[in-house]
């Protein structure tokens, strides 16, 4: 599950069959990248400064790690264990019992998409179709460049713009296929745009004035 | 002495409250429902819109956030408070419409009735609640303060009678409560109906000197916000509520048990909570008597199983959200395997008033059996969606025709979805039924705690059933092997239905068969109510599920394997290019002749042409069976 070195101490081993199970079900464990591991650390044990270590404890330590980190790494979850005297399995079982704890990261623009009983009625699950052929993933998993990750809550509370998706906090009413045509593009011209910016700035900017120069040169 | 001391230090507090309301009443207010579904909706915007004009005008006006009146189809909603004019509420607003109110309203004094929702007290010159069918049947007990006064300012709520059953309590013994409150015969809003005197009573009489209370707020329900809407709106009737169970139980210690996917309502309590105790309302020595009581929040993780009270003890001590073996009840052996009381928020949000009015009055709306008023978050296809209360024993035709204006775009009614995933669709003919607990029961749905979905003729009964089962499915802890086993089977044959999998008739029986075992075999009321989704379309809907099995053939035309999308060359116009520009597939082409035509192996089905092509063309249909659709190319050659 985590690279190399703490599987002596790691209590929690994944083999790759059961890590390929996890990622078919949407819960697969990504591969930490480097320097997360020391963030964690640091997380985690700033957290458990904070409570008493028993396990009437252990949901509110997991919501704050999963507050601070956006979700639960088995790292952090070995350490919790062991900071609360319990098995880790126990700290594991109860992470993929709930439903708010998530075991890979977030992408870094969150797709909600509401199934309650409003939007499913009106076509919450085109929506959440049409997001997968978009992102090419399945709800639950996150795009392998960390980009987006797709998910389907329950209610959010707005039945009366069915059928609603929340994109990075912003609530999106009456979505439709085209909508989520519209939305994944935004995406795409504001990454297109900063680039461009950039480039323009480093490079064009220079060529432009040149060529603005020669213009008023040939009028004169 | 503590009777004297207990209601002068209630006075003080009321007097303060008052003043500062009447202060606030000198100038125009602009108050703004800020709760999820107004925020969802653009209330934000609207809050920054007007804010913004007002100091631009250099105005001497306020704006105050607070919750949900209920109206949520009219969101983002404003009342304008002006000294001199009615109060009047407007809804549908936008930036432009908000300027347009400070201008011509808080400058000039015309309060543009034409943008008017209605107004708040009764005046000469336009309409209030009373005057709409909706206000002829609302009666609101427990949300009469929502939306009208500040969720995050406890004087608003002093100042209307708040606190005042509380120091009235004090004065009382506890058994005088107890039987105050079994004498109104008040029943659980969570859903089973339990009288909660009973529950009460249970746990005072429980040995122990540690006792908690606590608040389950674990509203879990798609489709269902009442609860976050009440914590949003007004949290210190519920706090009440919660001081006065405690002080007639003893109880040593409350909670409250909040879905982590309510966050605003989360940061409400909290404030509410904070404020409670700087104006000595909980804490030691609660208004200066010798009752001494405190509240703390807990979040839940969102597992629908912990709205069941031994599940959601579990998991307040950081175990798994899985039921237990009753008895033990919770009234003697719960939190911590203390004696506990657990009751909904809306059951703790009766108390104060009862206590206020007295168990006569609060029996005097409803029916005998089920006194009191009945909380629905009415949506689907129902014209003003929302939340409402109306007495209990009012019908359901009355409720979704006149509190609900009926459906929209002229569809003809189907069903309506009573008590969410544990209830039932109930069809036409049951719509004189009587909304109480024990109605609903024979009529084979439940109160639940309180989703009311309307569904019309484009809705597929099947598809709902198999929508429900599919929540309770994921959402089974796994304990009971009924449960977890039985629903994914149910589930698979309600699958293999929708996908024109299924030709045998007897699965129907299966199903049933299923439904009674899982019915039968399940410990707690998530399995026990589980199967209630497709029993009841089973009983009132067969022709739907016999349809989809013999013929293939969805009748509503919604179940995605059993349709295809087929353009009808006699409508379409060669001109127009909307639909080949929405599919998100490129599967819809121009023929040589100009007309459109839809490639099949290309299509998803996601409904963007038919959403697309112009009302006054209206050539793409769907057809089911989809043999159909050969038909139809042959005709064409």
């Amino acid at each position: 599950m985590l690279k190399g070195k703490s599987s002596k101490s790691a209590l929690i081993q994944i083999t790759p069959k059961q890590n390929r199970n996890l990622f078919l079900k949407g819960m697969f464990l990504m591969e930490l990248l480097e320097g997360e591991r020391e963030i964690i650390v640091e997380h985690v044990d700033a957290i458990l400064k904070n409570y008493r270590n028993d396990r009437e404890n252990l949901i509110p330590i997991l919501q704050e790690v999963q507050g601070r980190l956006g979700y639960l790494p088995g790292l952090a979850m070995e350490k919790i264990a062991k900071a609360i005297n319990i098995p880790a399995v126990d700290v594991f079982g109860l992470a993929t019992f709930y439903n708010q704890f998530r075991l890979n990261p977030p992408g870094k623009h969150q797709i909600k998409v509401c199934m309650g009983t409003a939007c499913y009625m009106v076509g919450g699950q085109i929506a959440l179709d049409s997001f997968e052929r978009r992102l090419n993933i399945k709800e639950g998993e996150t795009t392998c460049d960390r980009n987006f990750s797709l998910e389907r809550v329950a209610c959010v509370g707005c039945c009366s713009i069915a059928p609603v998706v929340v994109v990075d906090d912003i609530i999106e009413g009456k979505v439709t296929p085209t909508r989520v045509d519209g939305i994944m593009l935004s995406f795409e011209t504001d990454s297109q745009k900063k680039k461009n910016e950039k480039e323009k700035c480093e490079e064009e900017g220079n060529q432009l004035w040149v060529q603005f120069l020669q213009k008023d040169a040939m009028k004169n | 002495m503590g009777a004297v001391s207990t209601e002068r230090c209630y006075e003080k507090l009321k007097s303060k409250a008052t003043e500062k309301i009447e202060s606030l009443k000198q100038k125009p207010v602009v108050w703004i429902g800020t709760a999820t579904c107004g925020k969802a909706a653009g209330a934000v915007k609207i809050r920054e819109a007007f804010k913004e004009e007002i100091t631009g005008k250099g105005l001497d006006a306020r704006v105050i956030e607070v919750g949900c009146m209920g109206y949520c189809y009219a969101e983002p909603l404003a009342i304008i408070s002006k000294p001199g004019f009615p109060t009047l509420c407007y809804g549908h607003l936008d930036e432009g419409l908000v300027k347009r109110l400070v201008e011509d309203f808080l400058v000039n004094d015309d309060p543009c009735f034409e943008f008017a929702m209605v107004a708040l007290e009764s005046n000469d010159f336009f309409p209030t609640f009373t005057d709409f069918p909706r206000g002829v049947y609302e009666q609101k007990i427990i949300l009469e303060h929502c939306g009208f006064i500040d969720p995050e300012d406890i004087d608003h709520y002093i100042d209307r009678e708040g606190y005042a059953a509380l120091a009235k309590v004090l004065t009382m013994k506890p058994e005088e409560v107890l039987a105050e409150i079994k004498a109104s015969n008040l029943r659980g809003r969570g859903g089973a109906g339990f009288p909660a005197g009973t529950k009460w009573e249970a746990c005072k009489k429980a040995k122990g000197s540690v006792k908690y209370v606590i608040c389950n707020a674990d509203e879990g329900d798609p489709g269902a916000f009442m609860d976050r809407s009440i914590l949003e709106s007004n949290p210190h009737q519920v706090i009440e509520g919660l001081v006065i169970c405690a002080y007639a139980v003893g109880a040593t210690g409350g909670y409250f048990y909040i879905r982590s996917e309510y966050p605003q309502a989360i940061r409400r309590v909290k404030t509410a909570l904070q404020q409670a105790r700087e104006k000595g309302l909980l804490g030691n020595s609660i208004l200066g008597s010798s009752f001494d009581f405190d509240i703390e929040v807990f979040q839940g993780s969102g597992a629908f199983v912990c709205g069941e009270g031994t599940a959601l003890v579990n998991s307040m001590e950081g175990k798994m959200g899985i039921p237990e073996h009753r008895p033990p009840r919770l009234s003697t052996s719960g939190f911590r395997g203390k004696p506990t009381v657990l009751n909904n928020v809306k059951t703790f949000c009766y108390v104060p008033v009862i206590m206020r009015k007295g168990a006569d009055w609060f029996k005097s709306t409803g029916t005998p059996s089920s006194p009191g008023t009945a909380v629905f978050a009415l949506v689907g296809k129902v014209a003003n969606a929302g939340l409402v209360e109306v007495p209990m024993g009012t019908t359901l035709r009355q409720l979704i025709y006149d509190v609900g204006e009926g459906i929209p775009g002229e569809k003809k009614f189907k069903a309506v979805q009573i008590g969410g995933p544990s209830g039932g669709c109930l069809p036409k003919s049951a719509l004189d039924v009587p909304i109480d607990f024990d109605s609903l029961q024979e009529a084979g749905a439940m109160m639940g705690s309180g989703g009311l979905v309307v569904l019309d003729e484009d809705d597929c009964m099947v598809g709902i059933a198999r929508y429900f089962l599919e929540f309770t499915q994921k959402e089974s802890c796994g304990k009971c092997t009924f449960c977890r086993l039985g629903t994914k089977h149910m589930l698979e044959i309600l699958n293999d239905i929708t996908k024109g999998q299924e030709n045998e008739l007897a699965s129907l029986n299966i199903l049933w068969e299923l439904a009674e075992d899982i019915k039968a075999g399940s410990l707690c009321n998530l399995g026990k109510t589980a199967p209630n989704p497709v029993l009841t379309t089973l009983r009132y809907f067969r022709d739907e599920y016999e349809a989809h099995i013999k013929e293939g053939c969805c009748p509503a035309l919604t179940c995605k394997h059993l349709i295809t999308y087929f353009i009808a060359p006699e409508k379409c116009s060669k001109l127009c290019n909307v639909c080949v520009g929405s599919c998100p597939t490129e599967a819809i082409y121009t023929r040589e002749d100009g007309l459109k035509a839809i490639g099949q192996e290309k299509c998803v089905k996601c409904n963007n042409c038919l959403k697309a092509c112009p009302p006054q063309y209206n050539a793409v249909v769907k057809l089911s069976p989809p043999e159909l659709l050969k038909e139809k190319e042959s005709e064409l050659k």
